[in-house]
């Protein structure tokens, strides 16, 4: 019997053939920590006896989720990961470098075939260039970087194979709501997703990676995709080191293998308080916003960012509207500045913020107030999410967001763009 | 181990936002203090209705959402002595045997806010002590068992110095 994209990479970093159900320890290729989960890692790590992290130059910590720091607590966590990476020999990417779901794989920490730990529930983005990765917590990060290994239970597959051609308007981020709203919030648990068909091919890498980003949204340990062209290409110019990606085999075993044709596919909207609580955006059209937000890991990057400035070029962001616009990485920002795309969103009214996860965790750069609307291309819409328990949060497109942006309402980008 | 305690009762999809709000966690260590803001989102006088011992009993798909480790702990600061849930968000299961939570997965349909609770992980037993009923928890992986049995991961690890399965 075949093996799935899971089967095949937990088995080779576990030394031994190891199928769905099965648990093994395995190396690990990469560990990721960021500032809200670090700081619990690095007192775990000294709580077990740690002096030494195994393989430092597989390790990468980033300050991201509340960068520049807001408050003195935050900024005594972020000296304590400083210090830790300094005196481990450890990479650390400090304030203004990004989320650390763009920056690992745009600097080339993670190739197809490698098994990567973050302690990020998000981390399943990588999956996007044909890498097992998952999130974990402050715990494991601190076992993985104590012993380079990990103990895994070798997850079920579940593959869709995603047909058609998306309309004008419609983008990855469409496809990511619409299967989330289709498997719903724990319609993956313990399984890893596998991605295939034509859509899959047709979308840039850039676009793979907000699928993947959202896998964790259906409860999904991973969202694996195949290392085709446009990833081999992709990682060809970032990763130094040698990697073997890894194929599906024809006959590989999988608990269910759903066909969707997205030729049809609208614009979609998850409303609040549910990530899973998807619809077209016609049902939610009219809806009035007082902040839109473009960013984050799941739709920060650079294409992201350009999608939003063709419609926004040239015009004004509602009066009644404040559009936050966090690029994802250093990167992202440099390109966007070169393109003039930051140039187009700022002069349309946005407010520019340091590359990291901006206001999508609520911890500032945009805490919405009492009974306020938000729309966002952010992956998670929960009640106090964005840090106020009173607000609503609508999740979409850059696209959507970008021209509900300039209505003062939620609207369909299609209009925006004739 | 057994265990007893009353009944907090919550629905599905209880996530780790709704467990101790992001624009908490990343300011402080101080499991204590995060406590005072447990399910603040979903219900604000959480913390005052806990006693020690006490369970969280929940519905589906418990713990989902993000990786936060502040979660199981901020539930163990609290007072609270177990979760039982019908199913768990996987990163949440695993963090909170990592930190020494018990984590229990078993039908939570029966059980009602205030009802006291027998829990005895050795025999993967649940009593409801008020309505007399009883329901069997799934067994965990070895591994996981042997885990939680020292305490967590850290003092596994401390006594191990490696995974053992």
């Amino acid at each position: 019997m075949g093996m799935t994209i899971a089967e095949k990479i937990i088995s080779r970093h576990a030394g031994r053939e190891a199928r769905a159900g099965e648990l093994v320890v395995a190396e690990v290729d990469f560990i990721m920590g960021q500032d809200g989960t670090t700081p619990l890692a690095i007192q775990a790590f000294r709580e077990m006896g740690g002096v030494k992290v195994s393989h430092p130059e597989r390790v990468a910590l980033v300050i991201d989720h509340s960068a520049p720091s807001p408050v003195e607590g935050t900024s005594n966590l972020h000296a304590l990961m400083r210090e830790f990476a300094s005196s481990q020999g450890v990479r650390l990417y400090d304030v203004g470098w990004g989320v650390c779901h763009c920056l690992l794989p745009e600097q080339g920490h993670v190739a197809p075939g490698d098994l990567v730990v973050g302690a990020d529930s998000h981390t399943t983005t990588y999956g996007a260039i044909n890498a097992f990765s998952t999130g974990v917590g402050s715990t494991d990060l601190a076992a993985a970087m104590l012993t380079g290994k990990l103990w895994f239970k070798v997850p079920a597959s579940m593959r869709l194979e995603l047909r058609g051609k998306l309309q004008p308007g419609v983008y990855s981020k469409d496809v990511a709501l619409f299967i989330t709203g289709e498997l719903t919030a724990d319609g993956a648990t313990y399984l890893a997703l596998e991605y295939g068909g034509e859509v899959i091919s047709d979308l840039s890498v850039e676009a793979r990676f907000t699928i993947s980003n959202m896998a964790v949204e259906v409860g999904a340990k991973a969202g694996l995709m195949e290392a085709d062209a446009k990833v081999l290409d992709y990682v060809a110019r970032r990763v130094k080191r040698p990697f073997e990606p890894a194929e599906p085999d024809p006959d590989a075993e999988y608990v269910e293998i759903r066909e969707y044709d997205l030729s049809d596919l609208p614009p979609m909207v998850a409303v609040p308080h549910r990530v899973d609580h998807v619809k077209p955006v016609e049902e939610v059209e009219g809806t009035e916003i007082h902040q839109a937000v473009l960013g984050t890991c799941t739709n920060g990057r650079l294409e992201d960012l350009e999608v939003a400035a063709e419609i926004l070029a040239g015009k004004s962001v509602h009066p009644g509207v404040r559009l936050i616009v966090a690029p994802a990485s250093r990167e992202v920002l440099l390109e966007g500045m070169r393109k003039g795309v930051i140039q187009a969103l700022v002069e349309a009214g946005g407010a520019l913020v340091t590359p990291g996860c901006g206001p999508c965790v609520g911890t500032h750069n945009g805490v919405p107030a009492d009974g306020e609307v938000v729309i966002s291309t952010a992956n998670r819409n929960f009640k106090g999410r964005m840090g106020n328990a009173n607000a609503f949060i609508y999740l979409a497109s850059p696209a959507t967001v970008a021209a509900s942006a300039l209505e003062g309402k939620i609207t369909d980008p299609r209009k925006a763009m004739r | 181990m057994i265990l007893k305690g009353r009944a907090h009762v919550f629905g599905d999809d209880i996530n780790t936002d709704y467990i101790i709000s992001g624009k908490y966690k990343f300011k402080t260590l101080d499991m204590k203090e995060l406590a005072l803001h447990l399910m603040e989102d979903i219900d604000p006088d959480f913390h005052k209705k806990v006693r020690p011992g006490d369970f969280i009993v929940a519905g589906r798909n418990f713990g989902c959402g993000s990786s936060r480790e502040q979660a199981p702990l901020v539930i163990k600061a609290a007072g609270i002595s177990a979760v039982l849930a019908a199913s768990f968000a996987r990163i949440f299961f695993r963090n909170a045997i990592n930190k020494g939570l018990p984590v229990v997965e078993c039908d939570t349909s029966a059980i009602r806010t205030g009802d006291e609770l027998e829990v005895d992980l050795e025999r993967g037993l649940v009593r409801n002590l008020t309505t007399g009923g009883q329901v069997e928890m799934k067994p965990l992986p070895g591994v996981m068992m042997d885990i939680l049995k020292e305490g967590g991961l850290t003092e596994y690890l401390r006594k191990y110095g490696e995974f053992r399965l």
